[in-house]
């Protein structure tokens, strides 16, 4: 909310400068956030009368004005035509500065001297009326800074209120508050208004049929208004809060809205059929036209101004088309109202129309301001634009909201804000918070609240008011006693703890993408259509088409991601990320959350420069990340087996990674396909580890191994076999030779091309024999490895070279 | 005879001597030592000629030639082992590297910002005896809303842009849902944290549509808002530094009252006021309060038995004050560049 600082002096006597008043409304939980300050730029522009006009000898359209300040006589040729001689101008003399930016020197116009300029009002910055210079009251004195005389010169606090404090949505809430936080006089305005002898009754009748939706409704009516021009006062204090002038009456209303809290309405009476409102809901399915000229279907919850035959107003939020003041309207029924908040915020919602009137019904107004704010406007309306009130005010207000009655405790305010306080200075805050106590013995009390202050209903509410007007500040910092409790750390974070370092070791940077990904990323992946990831949890209102499923997998962040970083020349990558996958669960409301890890990699292995060549990273590179990084979880040695059915995977060069018979991962390269439709080329790397299952199945904790006694021998076998037969199996054969003195098997060639014939490999292996009782003898070993070799030899189409 | 022959001994010595000074390779030193101690080196020829003196002359000519010999013996093996030292210290210095030329790069990878500050935060708040907990990001209403004294018609709504998959499932809008899932599930005492993604439906320069917050809850006996300042206090001195200044501001949230907003000392200008903290010296950094007793009832704890406090904070906002980053949607663009800073 925007408040005027001259504004608000009008209500209390509050010498604090601006920046100290933002300070203090701040540290009471009246967030300012900003302080304005405007019309400080019409520096030089002074009160100035005109002595005579006079026709510009060369042009038409100017005249020279003779223009007086004091003694002072300047020339200046003026292009306006609404003044006249004796009236009061603004005028800007040779070195003003306007607001925006205008910078006034001596001139010639068309040969005529010109010292200064008559200014509009959209030239001092005042409103955007550019048409007319301004003319001032006959009373102005003469030389007098308009910025002085206009108290131009202000301050707009920006006030960002929180939802409970609707009591501070108008100038007198807040200069309530100032005065409850610093004592300072308030003294709220006392309109006073002359009524005519028709009485209300006799023309107007108001019934209201769901008193649910409207506890209480009120009107007041007048009579022979004139409608016009607000005068610049009222434009000014409106436009300085941000609301735009339209006119004298409909001015009123949201000059009385701004001031009292209370929203207004006001009504062209004429067009109010048989001079009659019913408040009641709408029909299903109704339509209503607003004052903003939009259609709007209504449901059997709106609630609505009728009059005998027809909707007027949609009740809160905003006036009809059908019944706007116009410039002709001589008779206005003022309507002043408390419309309920959840009825009000409900229609808002339904409507997606948010206005200053529904933004205030929907806080709560003050049930017992309405007829003040109804006074206030209607004495405005008749000294601004004339006519006559009626006598008396229409009041509907069948069930008056009767005020909280709360019990408060001091052991209580201490307990909770946790530091001493007198019953004297409990009792002084009350008051000052216009509360009533009623029942004060000792050190309990029955306080009711205001009935603008209605977010406090219990006796928090009210402890809180005593901690904001003591100052938080002064509450005292304390430690508190905690226990000492198990730490719930569980296998899973500990695991993806451990992971997460170790591909950080190995180079790869972790990335955190968004939850939500595009439908088509997952159709990319060519996942059969059985597959539950095709089939993800969709958001009702997603802020784009790109975010608007739930991820069943993470792979589409990091593809996005990758595309990304290639489109900033970022090519060789390596990435991870360790979060959540969303999975539909039948018979459950929300679905199942499990933790997933994933790995892309493409481009060079790091570590190229002027004494390593370049590399570029493969399926064997990104298989040994993965053999590493389960080596760091501590798991059992992984094996690898062709990947035939992952869809998105290459179907030559993916793996499925399995842990003692249990499939934990995949790893490979993406399949060309995906990666096109993913808009990235070929050769992309990925890997997924399911930490869970990892964490749940093969959790352990690092236990040592006695570090051998006696030396270990090396030997060698070189084999050639069929291109389907696999190192791995050959390594499974030796493996499984029954011999504990076995210790190691790798290998550590692989050989193709001459001598070799095509369809064919070299594979060469070392084992490592040792036993751990007695330094193995060449003999012994020489049989053990004989053992192999004829082990070997079972494979078919195996020869050793 | 014998004085010759002790000339001509101090004469191969002499310039045995002479030449070993001028020996610069470990070769040279070898021909010296053939040249005067081999076979037919000249010392060796001179002691040939010891026979044909008399026995009295043989005697002491031996000694002294043997005293000689072993001197010179000493020497040229001293010799050897100095220019067997100085060749090697020429081989190395030959070997000379141009030390400027780049080091061989290792692999270098990095945790996520979002990660490392989190873990800080929680490593802060473990530290005082908090137990980290967790729930659904996908949550229902009731736990995001309802049961945090958030009705459905409530004004407060509106500060939560909430996405939705039904009428009662959505994504959870802070991570507040956990205080009441933990609540449900155990009697006070309870001090837990719970750091978590959130999500609210904002795109701008200040916002994104995920986000990660740590909340905070202590319930007991006898706790009070000054315990809440205790917290806090402890937790930005860690986090901030040991001088930073902090504030609390009176604020609104409907399952806190009394409720707080926190300000610390800007972090940029040290209270002086700049851009980043809007020239007031303050930057809001979290929202806390006292638990509402709506919600201990709701969740079945008596107000009147127990009080407590809890608190929640964007991990990004926080991040983005330690590290200077002045965009938050730099932390889900994943740039390389961007991520290998931390």
């Amino acid at each position: 909310m925007r408040v005027s600082y001259n504004w608000l002096q009008e209500y209390i006597d509050c010498e604090l400068p601006p920046a100290e008043l933002a300070d203090l409304l701040t540290m009471a939980g009246l967030e300012v956030e900003g302080i304005e300050e405007v019309g400080s730029a019409l520096k030089g522009v002074v009160v100035a009368q005109i002595s005579s006009i006079a026709p510009h000898p060369q042009a038409d359209r100017l005249s020279l004005c003779r223009v007086m300040v004091g003694k002072e006589a300047y020339p200046i040729v003026c292009g306006a035509r609404n003044m006249k001689e004796g009236d009061k101008v603004a005028l800007a003399l040779v070195g003003a500065e306007l607001p925006e930016g205008l910078k006034i020197k001596k001139a010639q116009i068309r040969g005529e001297r010109s010292e200064g300029m008559m200014c509009s009002e959209a030239e001092l910055g005042l409103s955007s009326n550019a048409d007319v210079i301004m003319i001032l009251p006959l009373d102005a004195p003469v030389g007098t800074p308009v910025a002085d005389f206009f108290k131009v010169r202000d301050h707009i606090l920006e006030i960002t209120l929180t939802p409970n404090r609707g009591d501070c949505l108008s100038m007198i809430g807040v200069a309530r508050e100032v005065a409850a936080l610093t004592g300072a006089r308030f003294h709220p305005p006392t309109p006073q208004l002359r009524e005519g002898d028709d009485r209300i009754e006799d023309t107007v009748r108001v019934s209201v049929l769901d008193p649910d939706l409207c506890p209480r409704y009120s009107a007041r009516f007048i009579t022979g208004v004139q409608i016009g021009p607000s005068p610049f006062w009222l434009r000014t204090k409106l436009e300085r809060a941000g609301v735009r002038s339209i006119n004298n009456v409909v001015d009123v209303t949201n000059y009385v809205m701004l001031e009292y809290g209370q929203p207004l309405h006001a009504f062209d009476f004429d067009l109010l059929e048989g001079g009659e409102i019913v408040v009641k809901r709408a029909a299903e399915g109704e339509t209503f036209v607003t004052l903003d000229e939009v259609e709007r279907a209504l449901d059997k919850d709106t609630l609505m101004i009728c009059d005998a035959v027809r909707p007027v107003a949609i009740a809160g939020v905003m006036g009809g088309l059908n019944s706007e003041i116009r410039d002709n309207t001589s008779r206005v029924l003022l309507e002043s109202a408390y419309f309920s908040p959840n009825g009000t915020r409900r229609t808002s919602k339904a409507l997606s129309l948010q206005t200053e009137s529904s933004y205030r019904f929907e806080r709560g107004i003050d049930p017992e301001g309405v007829l003040d704010a109804a006074l206030q406007a209607t004495a405005l309306i008749t000294q601004l634009a004339g006519g006559e009130v009626a006598q008396g005010t229409i009041d509907c207000y069948p069930t008056p909201i009767p005020r909280a009655e709360i019990n408060l405790r001091l052991s209580k305010v201490i307990a909770v804000l946790g530091m001493t306080l007198e019953r004297e200075e409990v009792h002084g805050i009350l008051k000052r918070l216009h509360m009533e106590v009623k029942d004060n013995k000792g050190e309990e009390w029955v306080v009711s609240p205001p009935a603008y202050r209605g977010d406090i209903t219990r006796e928090i509410d009210l402890i809180e008011e005593i901690g904001r007007l003591t100052g938080y500040d002064r509450i005292p910092v304390q430690t508190p006693k905690m226990w000492v409790l198990p730490l719930r750390k569980n296998r899973l974070e500990k695991m993806e703890k451990r992971a997460k370092d170790a591909l950080a070791g190995l180079g790869f940077s972790e990335v955190i993408t968004y939850s939500f990904i595009p439908p088509q990323a997952l159709e990319a992946l060519r996942l059969p259509s059985k597959d539950p990831r095709l089939h993800p949890l969709a958001l009702l209102n997603p802020l784009a088409e790109g975010q608007s499923v739930m991820r069943t997998t993470l792979l589409p962040g990091l593809l996005d991601t990758a595309r990304y970083n290639l489109s900033y020349n970022n090519t060789d990558l390596k990435i991870f990320e360790s979060r959540e996958v969303y999975h539909t669960q039948k018979k459950e409301k929300l679905p199942q959350e499990r933790r997933s890890l994933a790995g892309l990699a493409m481009g060079r292995v790091a570590g190229e420069g002027w004494n390593v060549p370049p590399q570029e990273m493969d399926f064997y590179y990104v298989k040994g990340c993965v053999e590493q990084l389960l080596a760091e979880l501590r798991v059992p040695a992984p094996t690898f087996t062709h990947s035939e059915g992952i869809s998105y995977l290459h179907p030559s060069n993916g793996a499925v990674v399995t842990v003692d018979g249990v499939a934990v991962g995949t790893v490979g390269e993406l399949h060309p396909a995906v990666a096109e439709a993913s808009e990235l080329p070929p050769g992309v790397l990925v890997f997924e580890i399911d930490l869970p299952t990892l964490a749940e199945r093969f959790w352990r904790e690092v236990t040592f191994t006695p570090l051998p006694r006696f030396p270990s021998v090396d030997r060698d076998v070189a084999v050639v076999v069929d291109e389907g037969t696999s190192a791995e199996e050959l390594r499974e054969i030796i493996q499984g030779v029954d011999n504990t003195c076995i210790e190691m098997v790798e290998v550590f060639d692989c050989y193709r091309g001459d001598p070799i014939p095509s369809g064919r490999k070299g594979l060469a292996f070392r084992i490592r024999y040792r036993s751990g009782e007695r330094t193995l003898t060449d003999e012994e070993v020489n049989d053990f490895h004989q053992e192999v070799l004829k082990q070997l030899h079972t494979v078919p189409a195996l020869t050793i070279r | 005879m014998a004085d010759s022959f002790e000339q001509a001994l101090q004469a191969v010595r002499e310039s045995a001597l002479a030449k070993l000074a001028q020996a610069s390779t470990e070769e040279e030193a070898n021909q010296i030592r053939i040249e005067v101690l081999g076979r037919k080196g000249n010392l060796t020829l001179l002691l040939r000629g010891v026979r044909e003196l008399t026995p009295d002359q043989r005697r002491r000519a031996g000694e002294q030639a043997n005293t000689v010999k072993q001197e010179l013996e000493e020497r040229i093996e001293e010799a050897l082992v100095r220019l067997h030292d100085e060749a090697k210290e020429r081989v190395l210095a030959q070997e000379r590297l141009d030390i400027t030329l780049p080091g061989t790069r290792l692999p270098r990878g990095s945790l996520h910002p979002i990660t490392q500050v989190m873990a800080q935060m929680v490593d802060i708040f473990t530290t005082m005896g908090f137990q980290v907990a967790e729930g659904p990001q996908v949550e229902l209403d009731y736990y995001n809303f309802e049961a945090l004294n958030i009705p459905r018609d409530h004004p407060a709504r509106d500060m939560h842009d909430t996405f939705y998959f039904s009428d009662e499932v959505l994504l959870r809008t802070h991570t507040s849902p956990v205080q009441i899932r933990v609540m449900e599930s155990q009697r006070p005492p309870v001090q837990i944290i719970a750091p978590g993604p959130a999500y609210r439906r904002d795109s701008d320069i200040s916002h994104t549509p995920m986000f990660h917050q740590v909340e905070g809850l202590l319930v007991d006996e006898g706790i009070s808002f000054a315990h809440l300042k205790g917290v806090l206090t402890f937790f930005v001195h860690e986090m901030f530094g040991e001088g930073t200044p902090l504030r609390f501001r009176p604020s609104f949230f409907p399952f806190t009252e009394p409720s707080a907003e926190v300000d610390i000392g800007c972090v940029m200008c040290q209270g002086e006021g700049c851009r980043v903290c809007g020239g007031t010296g303050w930057l809001e950094i979290l929202g806390s309060g006292m638990v509402d007793p709506e919600v201990f009832r709701i969740v079945g704890y008596d107000p009147e038995e127990v009080t407590g406090f809890a608190f929640g904070m964007g991990i990004e906002r926080i991040a983005m004050l330690k590290y200077g980053i002045n965009d938050i949607r730099l932390f889900f663009a994943n740039d390389l560049r961007f991520l290998r800073q931390f």
